[in-house]
């Protein structure tokens, strides 16, 4: 199967609605398929990412622990929109730090996180083949 | 169906997975390999508890791709093959290992 270049792109918050839960769930699912995927988190997605999300009081599970997990299923081309993170007074402090380990390079740890510009953002889109926006 | 342990019961799902994982105990895990003629040795219960304690962390049970390249990582690279984790556990060490962890099943498992 050729590989493809895909992007999901996340641009909800991470309650109310199921968009977020469904886009990870599709990413994990997908990543059996070895295909190149990357996430972009955009606008109110870029909350999808905060640290400490408690959700007792809304009575649903918090699932942000399953974003650390991305890495080990070869998911390391995060994308987050610099811009969405100023409009709503954050910063990448703010957000998980999310890493994977390079099997061929001993397990060293490295970033998954990317910064990018809106412009920016709009170039790595352009290269995609295929983009699922949530 | 539930499944009685030590004299107490425990709910699970139609396909055998307990359904309150917070109930775990590792006796939970022996009874239901005894139902599935599967000794549990202690390279079983290594990857059990890597199961457990990737649950713990990440909140999901991990694809058996990803299982067999924590288990290189950590047990060492002759276990980091799906070879092994076959001969552990016959029916897919993901489901059959999640089970016994008390997980559900993992996510990408169809």
């Amino acid at each position: 199967m050729a590989i493809k270049k895909f992007m999901y792109t996340n641009r909800k918050a991470p309650y109310g609605t199921v968009y977020a839960l469904e886009s990870l769930e599709v990413v994990l699912i997908g990543a059996a398929f070895d295909q190149d995927v990357s996430l972009a988190f955009i606008g109110d997605g870029v909350y999808q990412l905060t640290k400490g999300q408690t959700t007792e009081a809304i009575g649903q599970k918090n699932f942000s622990p399953v974003y650390a997990a991305l890495g080990d299923y070869d998911v390391n081309k995060i994308y987050i929109e610099k811009e969405s993170l100023e409009e709503r007074g954050l910063s990448l402090d703010d957000l998980q730090h999310l890493v994977w380990e390079d099997e061929d390079e001993d397990w060293a740890e490295k970033d998954s996180i990317r910064l990018v510009s809106r412009s920016e953002l709009a170039d790595v889109m352009t290269e995609q083949e295929i983009i699922l926006s949530f | 169906m539930p499944i009685e342990v030590n004299g107490k019961s425990f709910e699970t799902d139609e396909e055998g997975y307990l359904a309150n994982l917070s109930e775990w105990e590792p006796a939970i895990g022996e009874a239901m390999a005894a139902a599935e003629d599967q000794d549990l040795t202690d390279e079983h219960w290594d990857i059990i508890n890597f199961l457990r304690d990737y649950y713990e962390e990440y909140q999901i049970a991990p694809a058996v791709r990803v299982l067999t390249k924590a288990v290189g990582k950590r047990l060492g690279k002759d276990k980091g093959n799906s070879k092994y984790l076959y001969e552990l556990f016959p029916y897919g060490p993901g489901k059959q290992a999640c089970k016994y962890a008390g997980l559900p099943k993992p996510t990408g498992c169809v």
